[in-house]
């Protein structure tokens, strides 16, 4: 059932290969067919842009009130590229190697190469828009380091870097939408994905301020929809992000691949109180300069700089000497709930460590610091009221980014022919963790490269029957989208979407977070269906669904996190080994490392639908390393 | 603490709207803005009325999703902070609130404090851009670009588009978004080949969107969340005459609008 299609021959030439096999689409018939983009964030306002270039009809959907809202925006840090400016010795194959290797051995080798070999191409591209990257003073771009890796690859624009990354994207897309060859829709929500014959041919989406339910057909559906931290209620994620779109293409038979791989990052502002709506992220790259540590002793009451030097633990530079504070993020992570576990937290809920930027302020001046991090410190005041150039930061893990998604082959096609997926959304290239910077390098790879290259062989190479919305898979997907609405509107419980997104976020946290086990997945996967249940019976919204109802919107997005959940403790329970972000309280190794079962875990865990009630089935696609060294991950 | 907000409240745009008055009890230092408007809306749902509609996304200041008016001050008057980093800690019980949407003739309101501000879309579709086809780049360090630039470059990148400046103008303008655009892209060697006409068509497309015009209040320097400063509509207008004067081509951009404003500007 899974074929990959990755291309024969050697890994640096499967790409040029693949290229080359493709069939094209002449000029002049491109504008015969109609491209549906779901989701304006790099990977889809990239790909929307460039198809649109390229000459195709394309149709843009974004829930925000603009294409720029996109979440891709927050990204601090920056975007990799084995540019080797540096001289430091990178290089596409290390750029690939050190992808692998921080995804722990559960990616795709010829996905990743095909990453790092774009990568390139990818700077070139922002700026030339005029991505205002961070430059020397002798006009070349600077670079720094990034956690996981040794080299200084990683291009940024103060702290802003996606920002800036979905800016270029955005004028990209807005110059297509002046020049008509894309149609932006607005404030319209994908809520299913209409599978005509055998193969994707439209969209159902809500308009947000009418409620007006319509459906869309085209050639081919490209979901750029992002990733489903949000199932944890408190992510890094922006309010609205959800799994809706992937998880109804899920619901139409496209396959959900590695769902429990999450990434837990570590540098965020830790929690503060009952009512806290989101969590923030303050960028890894903070890593580079500052130093993470806990007091040695539990219990530890004094102010952290009454705290004298030989009495703090500077955990990840005494465990892991050769990368530091550098090491990946899940062992970041990790490290930081084990001191806190301990006993050793700070702050008032005790779930804190110290960030502390005293040696580089003194290395390098303030005046440095302010211009590396700058808007890091201000956010962090702003949220804490501390400043962070006195007193060291606090910080603790929290959701930050899904390495698990549909399951794509090589040209980005999940198993429904005609039904793309990019960005964030798709499972393909971070394996169970995703290296700092990777994240803006695949969403523009995927939505400037490789998208637009894939789709027209689609277009070339298939027989598509002229569908428009009259045919009958359109009008049963549009009344099950409709049936559905009214169904959370009829409930008229007691209960906010709100109370039981954060029961259930606190439920996957507790159980399916930083570290699982058979007793505690088992526990949720009891608990959702329960949860579920009074869900459907207990459910208040407000208002109608023929006007702007934001209770609606969120309810929606919360029943399929209700769904989606148990689908990933599933998952997590199916994995007993520990691999990246992914930590089996089971298998550790005799130093409490995540310990990898290559035996019996080598493979991609794609699950296909098969009902509310009935069991998903597996389907396993062999991971093999031919070109990258399977080993236990060290970063000692 | 206990707070009393006075919301303006209208369920669509045909609708007429008044101001409501909520007590909102129990609130904390520790809660954001919008935390203690949720707070409000879960209330509100649980005695059976409609919630507040307001925009919000990212909650950390960058998405530009979020914004109404506090007390008459776009954002709630905090330098350089959007209302969803807005901290509670800087109220005080018995304050009593005033919450209203964007004020603008270009922003037309959709429901409670959401309009809609597809009008700064339409603007950067008038030339926002560098024209720069996937695949067409050199080697991104091909154009050397002198610190400095960038740096003005990125100063001016920084814009939310959130559209406070607009609120607190007393003329509804759009210049400071514009021109922080303009200033974005015309810093940058790549901006060159088309700052001309890209001048000409945003700032066209502008008084096309029916925005006002600067008359120097300074207004909207001073709420912007991201410190957005007002020399940029200095380098703006400097741009205009600069391209107004060279200009040998019509622009290719909203070509009709173009035409008469630039002809009314040379005048």
């Amino acid at each position: 059932m899974l074929d990959a299609r990755i291309p024969p021959g050697p890994i640096e030439q499967n790409w040029d290969k693949c290229r080359f096999d493709m069939k094209l689409v002449n000029p002049a018939n491109r504008r015969k067919y109609n491209i549906i983009v779901v989701g304006s964030g790099l990977a889809g306002a990239a790909a929307a842009a460039t198809l649109g270039q390229q000459g195709y009809r394309v149709q843009c959907f974004s829930y925000h009130d603009s294409p720029r809202r996109a979440h891709s925006i927050a990204a601090q840090g920056g975007i990799n590229a084995a540019k080797n400016y540096r001289n430091d010795g990178d290089s596409i194959f290390r750029l690939f190697y050190d992808t692998v290797k921080g995804g722990d051995f559960r990616s795709r080798e010829s996905n990743v190469h095909r990453l790092a070999q774009i990568s390139l191409n990818i700077i070139d591209q922002c700026v030339a828009q005029g991505v205002p990257f961070a430059r020397e003073y002798g006009g070349l771009l600077d670079t720094r380091s990034f956690g996981g890796v040794q080299v200084q690859r990683t291009f940024y624009a103060r702290g802003q870097t996606g920002q800036q990354l979905l800016l270029g994207a955005y004028q990209a897309l807005e110059e297509q939408i002046a020049a008509g060859s894309v149609t932006m829709h607005i404030r319209s929500e994908l809520l299913d994905v209409v599978v005509a014959d055998g193969r994707a041919r439209g969209i159902v989406t809500r308009d947000l301020v009418t409620g007006k339910i319509t459906s869309h057909a085209a050639d081919v559906v490209v979901l750029a929809t992002g990733g489903y931290s949000n199932v944890f209620y408190l992510s890094t994620n922006a309010k609205a992000c959800n799994c809706t779109a992937i998880w109804r293409a899920h619901r139409r038979g496209a396959l959900f691949a590695n769902p429990c791989f999450t990434q837990i990052h570590p540098t965020c502002i830790p929690v503060s109180s009952e009512h806290q709506s989101k969590l923030t992220l303050m960028s890894e790259s903070l890593r580079n300069d500052g130093r993470v540590w806990v007091p040695k002793q539990k219990g530890e009451t004094r102010a952290p700089n009454d705290i004298p030097e030989n009495e703090r633990d500077y955990f990840l530079e005494r465990r892991y000497p050769s990368f530091g504070n550098l090491v990946p993020r899940d062992v970041a992570s990790r490290n930081a709930k084990e001191v806190c576990d301990d006993g050793r937290g700070v702050g008032p809920s005790g779930q804190g460590v110290y960030l502390d930027f005293a040696d580089a302020i003194h290395r390098l001046g303030l005046q440095t610091v302010r211009e590396k991090y700058g808007n890091l410190f201000d956010i962090y005041e702003r949220i804490t009221g501390e400043d962070a150039y006195t007193v060291p930061m606090r910080i603790y893990p929290a959701p930050h980014y899904t390495m698990g998604g549909l399951w794509v082959d090589y040209h980005l096609m999940s198993n429904i022919p005609g039904l793309f997926v990019a960005g964030e959304a798709n499972f393909s290239d971070h394996g169970a963790n995703r290296l700092g910077a990777s994240a803006l390098m695949q969403g523009l790879a995927d939505g400037y490269f490789v998208i637009p290259a894939t789709v027209p062989d689609y277009l070339a190479t298939t027989k598509l029957e002229p569908v428009d919305t009259s045919h009958a898979a359109f009008a049963a997907t549009k009344d099950d989208v409709s049936q559905r609405i009214e169904a959370l509107l009829a409930i008229k419980g007691t209960r906010s979407p709100d109370s039981f997104h954060k029961e259930l976020g606190r439920l996957m946290w507790d159980e399916c977070g930083m570290a699982r086990s058979e007793a505690g997945l088992r526990k949720a996967l009891a608990r959702i269906p329960e949860l579920r249940e009074e869900f459907w019976h207990n459910l208040r919204i407000v208002g109608g669904g023929e006007e702007l109802n934001q209770s609606l919107e969120n309810a929606n997005r919360v029943s399929d996190f209700l769904e989606f959940a148990e689908l990933m403790c599933i998952d997590a329970l199916n994995r007993t080994e520990s691999c990246g972000g992914h930590f089996r309280v089971e298998s550790q190794t005799p130093e409490g490392e995540a310990k990898r079962d290559d035996e019996n875990f080598s493979y991609s865990a794609a699950w296909e639908w098969k009902g509310l009630d009935q069991a998903p089935v597996l389907h396993k696609e062999p991971l093999n390393f031919e070109y990258v060294h399977l080993a236990q991950r060290s970063y000692k | 603490m206990n707070l009393t907000l006075k919301i303006w409240r209208q369920i669509n745009a045909q609708a007429a709207g008044k101001f409501v008055t909520y007590e909102v009890k129990d609130v904390t230092k520790d809660m954001s803005f919008l935390e203690m408007l949720d707070k409000l809306n879960e209330d509100l749902l649980d005695r059976g009325e409609p919630p507040v509609a307001f925009e919000h996304d990212c909650r950390e200041g960058i998405c530009g999703s979020c914004g109404f008016l506090i007390n008459g001050v776009a954002h709630g008057g905090h330098r350089g902070t959007t209302v969803c980093q807005l901290s509670m800690r800087f109220f005080k019980d018995g304050d009593a609130l005033t919450l209203e949407p964007w004020r603008a003739r270009a922003f037309p309101l959709i429901r409670d404090l959401v309009v809609n501000r597809s009008a700064f879309d339409r603007i950067i579709q008038a030339g926002g851009f560098v024209s720069a086809p996937t695949g067409s780049a050199p080697d991104a360090n091909a154009i050397l670009i002198p610190k400095e630039a960038a740096d003005t470059s990125f100063d001016a990148a920084a814009c939310i588009g959130c559209g406070a400046c607009v609120a607190a103008c007393p003329n509804a303008a759009a210049m400071l978004f514009t021109s922080a655009k303009l200033t974005h892209l015309n810093s940058l060697p790549q901006g060159q080949p088309q700052r001309d006409q890209r001048t000409v068509s945003m700032v066209a497309s502008m008084n096309a969107e029916l925005f006002g015009s600067c008359t120097n209040h300074g207004e909207c320097e001073a709420v912007c969340p991201k410190e957005i400063p007002l020399e940029f509509i200095g380098r703006m207008n400097h741009d205009l005459i600069r391209a107004v004067t060279r200009r040998r081509r019509e622009p290719l951009v909203v070509a009709a609008v173009v035409q008469e404003t630039s002809r009314e500007e040379a005048q």
